[in-house]
């Protein structure tokens, strides 16, 4: 990592859980192997897939109504007393473990600098994937034009 | 005496096993799979999600491959496939101001701050077949990509027309937890949040029909599309064990603003007012029925006469889920054998009774004719009138 040109990015645990939540399995689980065997980490509660019920309001301002549910997985694992929770969408067991545990070990092992390895990778691969969907978006957009008409030609 | 007959289990089995091969079908075909399904017939699924009223791509793809396409079937499967899952949360109330738009049209403004993006829509195709889709090897047309991505500030055209106090303001209602129809039973006088949510899971072509029939004069209000949004919402959560909100990820979502007239009354000038529709994935058409029958449904609140179908609650709430619908209609296939037998003894009593009824009328038409053979024709002229 060139951290000293980029200056080390900064994330509060919400912003790190938010990036490990939308983070591919395979980027994890390699993500994981790389750190080698990890010991002492317990698991409180093992992954478990279920719903939430997704929220709108009326006219996207007003009144809270229940738009549908949403598949999700949850699970909360413990090192050196430091507790990692995990809440990603879909139903993915291993992802919830592993960003359960990433979010624990960040927490447990700050030493490690986590923060400033993983999740800039992650969120820019992330952030890339916006930006790509986004800019095919844009090449839609009308550009209104107005005919010259007969009697303004001159 | 009830006499209770069993039977048919091998028959139900055998059938199982011939709808499987005609899911199957041509062995010399590659099997379909999940992926190509949640990949390339993705507004299939966008239906099946939002009106399975379970959002996930991969379930909503398996169902449609389980009920070989048939839509209806496949939103069952998935309502029946919640009953094993635990809520485990809800979510913060979607913003959808803060969109990642792929798609966002105004049909009121021409030149509205970030402009009309059209992004993947059928609309302007001719709606041609097109067979070079049935060839395979051939190379498939990729999206332009422009240099910038869409302005990430695209205000809403309600608010637009709000700054100006043109159009009604949005209620935040009761602070209380919104109506869960899949945790309480429909009931009446439904509140606008029970509405959204039956209308939300409701069938397509039942509220598209609905909505129809408000535009062709059974209970219209003039409307324009205001704003028209597809794209990535973030979902939020608060955790009980986290005493922050986290953000789990991303859903598509399609979204309407609908305005529509209003005459105004003696508390309120004239203003316009909303229709709101909201839907899992691509769902532009079923949104904008949403947003036509939400506005209907507020005829009461809003002084007007209720007077047509789109805008009365009963009917369209008790009528709008295709999976309560569908069941009900297709339970008249079981075995209906009991009742039946009752019916046609009934039917046949009755008969029987109209038959003698038909032979006492003969009977005294015959002797009425045969005595009044002789008297005056005044009574003549009176009688044909009673039989």
């Amino acid at each position: 990592m060139n951290s000293q040109v980029n200056p080390p990015a900064s994330y509060s645990r919400a912003q790190a859980m938010a990036i490990l939540a939308r983070a591919s399995l395979i980027e994890l689980e390699q993500a994981w192997i790389s750190l080698g065997p990890i010991s002492k980490l317990k698991i409180i509660l093992p992954a478990e897939a279920g719903l939430a019920m997704v929220r709108g309001r009326a006219g996207g301002t007003g009144q809270v109504f229940n738009l549908g549910e949403m598949t999700m997985t949850r699970a909360v694992v413990e090192l050196e007393g430091k507790q990692g929770h995990a809440y990603v969408a879909g139903r993915q067991l291993r992802l919830a473990e592993l960003a359960a545990s990433f979010d624990a070990l960040m927490q447990a092992r700050p030493q490690m600098n986590l923060m400033q390895s993983l999740l800039p990778k992650l969120e820019a691969r992330q952030q890339q994937a916006k930006e790509l969907a986004s800019r095919k978006a844009q090449s839609t957009k009308v550009d209104f034009f107005t005919l010259v008409r007969g009697e303004n030609a001159k | 005496m009830y006499v209770a007959v069993k039977g048919g289990e091998k028959a139900i089995r055998n059938s199982h096993a011939l709808i499987s091969e005609e899911r199957r079908g041509d062995l010399e075909v590659p099997e379909l799979t999940v992926e190509q399904i949640r990949e390339q017939m993705s507004l299939s699924v966008d239906r099946v999600m939002t009106e399975g009223s379970i959002y996930d791509r991969n379930l909503a793809a398996l169902a449609i491959k389980q009920a070989q396409g048939d839509l209806v079937e496949a939103i069952f499967l998935l309502r029946a496939f919640r009953a094993t899952l635990p809520r485990l949360a809800h979510s913060l109330p979607l913003d959808t101001a803060k969109m990642q738009v792929q798609r966002r049209i105004s049909a009121s403004y021409k030149d509205l701050p970030g402009g009309q993006i059209l992004g993947p829509t059928y609309d302007y195709t001719h709606r041609l077949l097109d067979f070079n889709l049935a060839l395979d090897g051939m190379e498939r047309e990729q999206a332009v990509v422009a240099d910038q991505g869409v302005d990430p500030h695209l205000p809403r055209v309600a608010d637009v027309l709000n700054h100006e106090g043109l159009i009604e303001p949005e209620q935040q209602g009761a602070a209380q937890e919104p109506f869960d129809l899949t945790r309480q039973p429909m009931s009446f006088p439904a509140s606008r949040d029970q509405r959204l949510q039956a209308l939300a899971r409701g069938d397509e072509g039942f509220l598209l029909a609905l909505g129809y029939s408000t535009q062709r004069g059974y209970g219209g209000n003039h409307p324009f599309a205001g704003e028209i949004r597809l794209g990535e919402v973030e979902v939020w959560i608060q955790p009980e064990g986290l005493d922050f909100a986290v953000s789990i990820g991303d859903i598509k979502v399609s979204e309407c603003q609908m305005i529509n007239q209003f005459k105004g009354n003696a508390e309120h000038p004239p203003q316009f007012t909303r229709g709101y529709g909201l839907a899992f994935g691509h769902s532009e058409r079923k949104t904008m029925a949403m947003a036509l029958v939400d506005r209907a449904l507020r005829a009461p609140e809003l002084g007007e006469s209720v007077r047509f179908p789109a805008q009365q609650p009963e009917f369209v709430l008790y009528h709008s889920d295709n999976v309560e619908a569908s069941g009900f209609v297709q339970h008249l296939k079981l075995p209906h054998y009991v009742d039946f037998q009752a019916e046609l003894q009934l039917v046949r009593q009755l008969r029987q009774e109209h038959q003698a009824k038909q032979r006492d009328k003969q009977q005294a038409a015959s002797q009425g004719a045969d005595s009044a053979q002789a008297p005056s024709t005044a009574s003549q002229s009176q009688e044909p009138n009673h039989v």
